[in-house]
C-alpha cells in the first residue's frame, strides 16, 4: 500500500514534464503514463484490486485523481501546442495568415447609402420608379416645354411611341405626389439614362438621386438649409457651399450647390478648373405647375426638389479619373474599395 | 455664349476686373465656364519710336533704325527693319532681344546682313492682331518708350465664358449680359457710339427712323393699297403684303415669322471692316468677313437679334416672300450643301426661289459680295419651335437658329434694325431711303404680371421689402407699378421666360443673391412616404452577398437581343447596344470575360438591378415594359485564397459553391421559392408555390482563356418584399441530448439523395431532427451503377431524453421504407 502511494506521488512529479513536452515527447510522455501496456499509471490502476479491501478506496482515488491530472494536463498542452502559441517550437510569426475571399459593395452603391444614410436623418424615407418611363412623367409633367432647348440636354432613348428610359430620377416625384399626400419627403435613388456614348466623364446610364419635399410653409431658407446641412455631413463639418441661379424647368427659383473644392481645399486645381468650387447638385423651389399638374394646390403647398450624380460624386470624391472604371467591373478596382470608402 | 470685357466695357463705360465680372455674374446670373485672357502673348512687347533711320549699309531694302525703347536700355539702341513704311518720329510696337512673341517664339539677337540687330520692330501679323504683312504696325498713341503696348492701346481683353440656361436668350448678347452686370455692380448701359456715325446712337424709341410703317393687323383688316402694306390672298391663306424702295414683301406664314421687317439699303461698298469692328468680332472668336456681314454679325452679338443681308441684284423680282417651304424643295445653303426642305419649314423666297432656310442659313446664291450695291436686310422674329424642328431635320445650326429657337426680343427688333443700318451706312456707306417695312400682322405688348409682395416672403422664407423689389425688378428691366397690393410688373421683350409671378419671385432671390439667405435648419413634419421595401431587400441582399466574398458590379442594361421579350431601344447609340436585358447574367459573363482579358482568374461578381421585357399584351409602343428587379452572381477560380499551409493549390469551385450560394440567394430573394434540379439537369430552378421559375443557376458558357477555371452563375428575381412580412419567433433551444447514428445506404441508379431523405424524414418520424449527407462512394463492394451514400442522422425528442431502443426501433422503420419504396438497403459491413 505504501509503495504504492509512494508511486503515485513521483509519478505527480512526472506533471511538470507535461508543459515542456514538444509535439514527439508529448506523445511519448503519454504513453509512459497512459499507455495500455506498460504505462506507469495503467500499472498503478491494475495494481489497485490487488490492495487489501480498506486499502482500495483510498488508493483508488488516489490514481483516479492522478489520472485525470495527467489527461487534464495532456489536453491542455495538446491544445496550446495546436493553437501554435509559438513557445515551444520556433514558428515564423511573419508567415501571411489564413485568409478568406471578401466581397464588397460597389463604391458608387456606397456613396448612394451614404447620401441617403445623411437624408434619412433629415427624415427622408427612400422612393422608387420604373425606369421606363412615358413622357408625361419624364416631361410634360415636369413642365418642360415641347420642343425646347431645355430638352437639348436630355437626349433620351426611345422604347416606342411616348415610352423611353428616363433621363432623370424627376418622374418619381410625379409619381409621388400622385400617390402620397403632403407632407412629402423622400429620396429617390436610380438609374437613369441619356443617349451619351461612353467617354471619360460620359456613360449612357448613371446613378441619379433626386430629393423632394412637399408641405405647407417649407421656404427657400428650408431648401439651403437642408442641403447645407447634407454636404456638411457628407464631406466635412467645414466644407463652403455655396448657391447660384440655374435653369430646371421644374424648379423656380432654380439653383446649382457647390461645394468648396475637396482636393485642393478651395485653392483652385485642376480638379476644379481652378474655381476652387465643385458642382454637386441642381435644386430649386418646385415649380407650382408641378404641383398644379399633380393636383395640389400651388398657393398652399411649396416645396424643394434636388437631384445629383453619384457616379460623379464618387469621382470626384475619390479622385477617379474615367467613369468607365465604375462599369468595367474589374475584381482590382472593386477590391479598391470594398471595405468602405473611407 | 462667348463675351469680351471691353465690349461690356464700352456698353457699360466703366472699366471692368474680368475675375469680379466672372464671379457677379455666377453668383447672380448664370454660371462663368472660363475666363481667358488674350493677346496676353504680348506681354513682353514694347511702344518704342524710331528716332532716325539710315541705310543698312549692305542690303537695299533694309534700313537701320535707331530706336527710343524706353529707360533702362542704355540709350537707343540699333535696329535692323526691312518694312518700307518706316519713317523718324513715329511709334511702332517694338519686341526686345529674348521676347517671346505670339507662336512662342523667342527673339534672339542676331547679325543681320552683317549688322547687328537689337530686337525687331513688328507688323500686325507677327503680332497675331491681323494680316497685314506689308509693313509694320504704326501706332497711335501718347504713350512713352517703353511702355509695355498692351497698357498702351486697348488689345487686352478677356473672353469670357458663360454657360447661357436654355431660358435665358437676353443672355445671348453684350447688352443683356451688360444689364445684369449693371443691375448687380450699379452703373447703366449705353449702346457706344458708332465710329464714323453722327453722334451717339438713341438708346431706344422707334422714333429715330421717322416711323416705322407697320402693317395693320390681319384681325383688324386693314385696308389693302399698292406700295402700302395691307392683307391679300396669297398661296397659303392670308398674306401681308408691303413694299420698300421698290422691293415686295409678302408674308404669307405669319405664323412662323410672326414679324418680319425689312430695309433696303442702295449705295453700299463691300470691304474690308474697320479696325475696330474686325476687332470686336474677333474678340469674340468670330472671323471678320466683309464689312456688312460683320455690320450684323455686331448686331448680333450685342443685341442678340440675328440679322440677314442679302444682295438686291440677286433677288428676282425683285420681292421678299416669306412662306412655307414647298416639300422636297432645294436650296444649296451658305456652307455649300444642298438642302431639301419639308413644308413644316419656312423659307425666305424671291418671286422664284427659298433664299434663304428661314432662321437657319441663307443660300450662296443671295450672299452678300464684294459686287454687291444694294442690300436687302432682314430683321425678323421666327416661331422658336418651327426653327428648332427645322434644325433638328436639316442637322444644320447657326449663331442665328440657336437665337431664334431660344426666343429673341419681338419688341426690341426696332431698335436692333436702326442700329444694324447705322452701322452698315457708316462703315459701308449707302443710303436708307425708305424706311423700314414692318409686317406685324398680330402685335402684342409687353406681358404684365402682378406680384404680391407676401407671395416673395411666403416662398423665400425671408421679409423682402417692397421697394427693394422694386429696385431689384426695375434694375434688370422689369417695369413695376403699385397696383392696390400688388405690384404690377412689365416684363421685357427679351425675358421670354418670365411668365408667370414666381419667376418674378427668382428674380429678386437671384438678383439678391442667394448667398443672402439664411440657412439655419428649422423643424419639419415627418414625410407620409414609407421606405421602400425594395431598397431594404436589395440592401440584405448586397450585404449577404458581399460577406460570401462576392464584388458588386454595375453594369450597362444595354446589350444584344437575350431573348424574344427583349425590349428594343427605337434610337440605339451603337449596334453592340441594341436592346434593354431580360436578365442580368450576360452582362455580367461580359464583365468576367473582361476581367480575364486583365488576368484576373479569381472572379465572383454579382449584380442587383433592373431585368425588362415586354409582356403579353404589351409589345412595344403601347404601355411600359414589365420591370423586374433581379440579383445575379457569377464565379469562377480558387474556392479560397491560397495559403502557404497548404500549398500552392486550391481547388477551384464547382458546381456544389454554385448550389449553395443559388439557396441562400433564393431565401432571402425569393424564400417563398423552392430550389429544384432544372429540366434536363442543366442546373437547378427556383420554383415558386405557382409553379412560376423565377430563378436559375448552372455552368455558363464563356469565351474563356486555356487558363481560366470553370464559370457558373446564378440568378433570382429580388421580390420587394422578402425583406418585411412576420417577424421570425424563437424556437426554444434543446436542453434534452441527442442521439446520432450514421447511416450509409445503397443507392441504385436513378435514386436521389433528396428522395432517401424525404423517405428517411416520413418513415423516421419527429424524432428524427436532422439528417446530412456526408459521403458518397462508387468502387469495389458497391455493385455497378450504384452508389453508397452516407448519412448523418440526429434523433432527439424536445420533451425528454431519448432511449437507443425507440432509436432503432425508428431506423428499422426508415430503412423497411428505403427497401420497399426506393430499393434502397443499408451498406453491408
Amino acid at each position: 500500500m505504501r509503495d504504492l502511494l509512494a508511486a503515485i506521488d513521483a509519478l505527480r512529479e512526472r506533471l511538470q514534464e507535461v508543459p515542456q513536452a514538444d509535439d514527439r515527447r508529448l506523445q511519448d510522455l503519454k504513453t509512459e503514463v497512459l499507455g495500455r501496456k506498460g504505462g506507469a499509471l495503467t500499472k498503478i490502476l491494475a495494481a489497485v484490486p490487488k490492495l487489501a479491501p480498506a486499502e482500495r478506496k483510498a488508493a483508488g482515488a488516489a490514481a483516479n485523481a492522478l489520472k485525470r491530472e495527467f489527461e487534464e494536463a495532456f489536453a491542455a498542452h495538446e491544445r496550446t501546442l495546436k493553437a501554435g502559441a509559438g513557445v515551444a517550437r520556433e514558428l515564423d510569426l511573419t508567415m501571411p495568415g489564413r485568409a478568406q475571399w471578401r466581397g464588397g459593395l460597389h463604391l458608387v452603391t456606397q456613396v448612394v447609402d451614404e447620401i441617403c444614410e445623411i437624408f434619412h436623418e433629415l427624415g427622408f424615407t427612400r422612393a422608387v420608379g420604373p425606369e421606363a418611363e412615358t413622357e408625361r412623367y419624364n416631361f410634360t409633367a415636369l413642365n418642360f416645354p415641347k420642343d425646347h432647348p431645355a430638352m437639348d440636354a436630355q437626349d433620351s432613348f426611345y422604347l416606342g411611341g411616348d415610352v423611353l428610359l428616363r433621363t432623370h430620377t424627376s418622374p418619381v416625384q410625379i409619381r409621388t405626389l400622385e400617390r402620397y399626400p403632403p407632407p412629402i419627403r423622400v429620396v429617390i435613388p436610380g438609374q437613369v439614362y441619356r443617349r451619351d456614348p461612353f467617354d471619360a466623364s460620359h456613360s449612357p446610364v448613371f446613378e441619379q438621386i433626386e430629393g423632394l419635399a412637399v408641405d405647407e410653409g417649407i421656404t427657400f431658407v428650408d431648401f439651403k438649409a437642408t442641403l447645407t446641412a447634407f454636404a456638411r455631413r457628407f464631406f466635412t463639418a467645414d466644407t463652403r457651399v455655396r448657391f447660384r441661379p440655374s435653369f430646371f424647368p421644374f424648379t423656380e427659383p432654380s439653383a446649382e450647390m457647390d461645394v468648396q473644392c475637396q482636393i485642393c481645399k478651395g485653392t483652385g486645381c485642376a480638379t476644379c478648373k481652378q474655381t476652387g468650387w465643385m458642382e454637386i447638385l441642381g435644386s430649386g423651389m418646385v415649380h407650382p405647375a408641378v404641383l398644379e399638374n399633380c393636383g395640389l394646390d400651388s398657393e398652399r403647398y411649396t416645396g424643394f426638389a434636388w437631384g445629383m450624380g453619384p457616379h460623379r460624386i464618387a469621382m470626384t470624391r475619390h479622385g477617379i479619373p474615367d467613369i468607365r472604371l465604375l462599369f468595367e467591373s474589374d475584381m482590382r478596382f472593386l477590391a479598391q474599395f470594398a471595405g468602405g470608402t473611407r | 455664349m462667348i463675351v469680351s470685357r471691353r465690349w461690356l466695357e464700352a456698353l457699360l463705360g466703366r472699366p471692368l476686373d474680368a475675375a469680379a465680372v466672372a464671379e457677379c455674374l455666377t453668383m447672380h446670373t448664370a454660371a462663368v465656364d472660363t475666363v481667358t485672357p488674350i493677346h496676353q502673348d504680348l506681354r513682353d512687347v514694347l511702344v518704342a519710336r524710331v528716332l532716325e533711320v539710315k541705310r543698312h549699309p549692305n542690303a537695299d531694302r533694309l534700313t537701320l533704325c535707331l530706336v527710343d525703347a524706353g529707360p533702362g536700355r542704355g540709350g537707343p539702341v540699333e535696329v535692323v527693319c526691312g518694312a518700307p513704311n518706316v519713317q523718324a518720329g513715329k511709334t511702332y510696337p517694338y519686341a526686345p532681344v529674348g521676347a517671346v512673341l505670339p507662336g512662342g517664339v523667342t527673339l534672339e539677337r542676331k547679325k543681320i546682313r552683317g549688322v547687328e540687330s537689337n530686337g525687331m520692330l513688328c507688323s500686325a501679323r507677327e503680332l497675331g492682331l491681323g494680316e497685314d504683312h506689308a509693313g509694320i504696325l504704326e501706332l497711335e498713341t501718347d504713350a512713352a518708350p517703353g511702355t509695355r503696348l498692351l497698357d498702351a492701346v486697348p488689345l487686352g481683353d478677356h473672353q469670357i465664358a458663360i454657360d447661357v440656361p436654355a431660358n435665358r436668350p437676353d443672355l445671348l448678347c453684350h447688352k443683356g449680359v451688360a444689364r445684369e452686370l449693371a443691375a448687380v455692380l450699379g452703373g447703366t448701359v449705353k449702346l457706344p457710339p458708332i465710329p464714323g456715325a453722327g453722334g451717339a446712337a438713341p438708346a431706344g424709341g422707334d422714333a429715330a427712323l421717322g416711323g416705322l410703317r407697320r402693317a395693320p393687323s390681319a384681325r383688324e383688316g386693314g385696308a389693302a393699297r399698292a406700295a402700302e402694306p395691307g392683307v391679300a390672298a396669297g398661296p397659303s391663306g392670308p398674306a401681308i403684303v408691303g413694299a420698300v424702295d421698290g422691293v415686295e414683301v409678302r408674308l404669307e406664314d405669319p405664323e412662323g415669322a410672326p414679324r418680319y421687317m425689312i430695309a433696303v439699303i442702295r449705295g453700299v461698298t463691300v470691304a474690308p471692316s474697320p479696325r475696330w469692328l474686325a476687332d470686336r468680332l474677333s474678340s469674340v472668336g468670330q472671323r471678320p468677313i466683309n464689312n456688312v456681314v460683320d455690320a450684323t454679325n455686331y448686331v448680333l452679338f450685342e443685341l442678340n437679334q440675328p440679322l440677314h443681308a442679302f444682295d438686291l441684284a440677286k433677288l428676282r423680282g425683285p420681292a421678299v416672300v416669306v412662306r412655307r417651304a414647298r416639300a422636297r424643295e432645294k436650296i444649296v445653303t451658305l456652307d455649300g450643301v444642298e438642302r431639301t426642305l419639308t413644308a413644316e419649314m419656312t423659307a425666305i423666297c424671291d418671286a422664284e426661289r427659298p433664299t434663304i432656310v428661314a432662321g437657319v442659313m441663307g443660300s450662296s446664291e443671295s450672299e452678300v459680295s464684294e459686287g454687291t450695291r444694294d442690300l436687302v436686310l432682314e430683321c425678323a422674329y421666327f416661331q422658336p419651335t418651327r426653327i428648332r424642328r427645322t434644325r433638328r431635320a436639316l442637322e444644320l445650326s447657326s449663331e442665328s437658329s440657336y437665337r431664334f429657337e431660344r426666343g429673341i426680343d419681338l419688341l426690341g427688333m426696332p431698335d436692333a434694325l436702326r442700329r444694324a443700318v447705322e452701322l452698315i451706312t457708316a462703315v459701308a456707306g449707302g443710303e436708307l431711303r425708305e424706311p423700314p417695312l414692318d409686317l406685324w400682322p398680330q402685335p402684342v405688348q409687353e406681358k404684365t404680371i402682378f406680384l404680391r409682395p407676401e407671395g416673395v416672403s411666403r416662398l423665400l422664407g425671408i421679409a423682402v421689402e417692397r421697394s427693394e423689389i422694386e429696385r431689384l425688378l426695375s434694375s434688370v428691366g422689369f417695369f413695376v407699378a403699385p397696383k392696390d397690393d400688388r405690384l404690377a410688373v412689365q416684363v421685357p421683350g427679351w425675358r421670354p421666360d418670365v411668365t408667370r409671378e414666381v419667376d418674378l419671385v427668382e428674380e429678386v432671390a437671384r438678383l439678391r443673391g442667394y448667398d443672402a439667405f439664411p440657412d439655419e435648419l428649422r423643424p419639419y413634419r415627418p414625410g407620409t412616404v414609407p421606405d421602400a421595401p425594395v431598397e431594404r431587400a436589395k440592401s440584405h441582399m448586397r450585404e449577404q452577398l458581399a460577406r460570401a466574398g462576392f464584388f458588386e458590379a454595375r453594369t450597362v442594361p444595354l446589350g444584344p437581343p437575350d431573348g424574344p421579350e427583349a425590349v428594343a431601344v427605337v434610337n440605339p447609340i451603337s449596334s453592340e447596344e441594341t436592346h434593354l436585358r431580360t436578365r442580368l447574367l450576360p452582362g455580367l459573363v461580359r464583365r468576367v470575360e473582361h476581367n480575364w482579358a486583365n488576368r484576373n482568374r479569381d472572379i465572383r461578381l454579382f449584380e442587383i438591378g433592373t431585368a425588362f421585357r415586354w409582356t403579353a399584351g404589351e409589345t412595344g409602343g403601347k404601355g411600359l415594359p414589365e420591370e423586374r428587379t433581379r440579383v445575379a452572381a457569377v464565379l469562377t477560380g480558387a474556392r479560397h485564397p491560397p495559403h502557404w499551409r497548404e500549398g500552392a493549390k486550391v481547388p477551384d469551385m464547382d458546381l456544389w459553391d454554385l448550389k449553395h450560394h443559388f439557396e441562400l440567394a433564393v431565401g432571402l430573394a425569393c424564400p417563398a421559392a423552392r430550389v429544384q434540379v432544372a429540366a434536363g439537369k442543366t442546373g437547378w430552378e427556383a420554383v415558386t408555390a405557382t409553379g412560376e421559375a423565377v430563378g436559375w443557376a448552372g455552368a455558363l458558357q464563356a469565351d474563356a482563356p486555356v487558363w481560366a477555371a470553370p464559370l457558373f452563375g446564378l440568378e433570382v428575381d429580388l421580390a420587394a418584399e422578402s425583406g418585411v412580412g412576420a417577424p421570425l419567433a424563437y424556437r426554444p433551444l434543446p436542453v434534452h441530448p441527442p442521439v446520432e447514428r450514421d447511416l450509409a445506404l445503397v443507392l441504385p441508379a436513378g435514386v436521389t439523395a433528396v428522395a432517401v431523405a424525404d423517405v428517411l424524414r416520413r418513415a423516421a418520424g419527429a424524432l428524427l431532427e436532422r439528417v446530412e449527407v456526408f459521403d458518397e462512394y462508387q468502387g469495389p463492394g458497391i455493385p455497378t451503377g450504384h452508389r453508397s451514400v452516407a448519412w448523418h442522422c440526429t434523433f432527439r425528442d424536445p420533451a425528454r431524453t431519448l432511449r437507443e431502443q425507440e432509436v432503432e426501433q425508428a431506423l428499422e422503420r426508415a430503412l423497411r421504407s428505403l427497401e420497399d419504396e426506393l430499393g434502397v438497403r443499408r451498406r453491408a459491413g
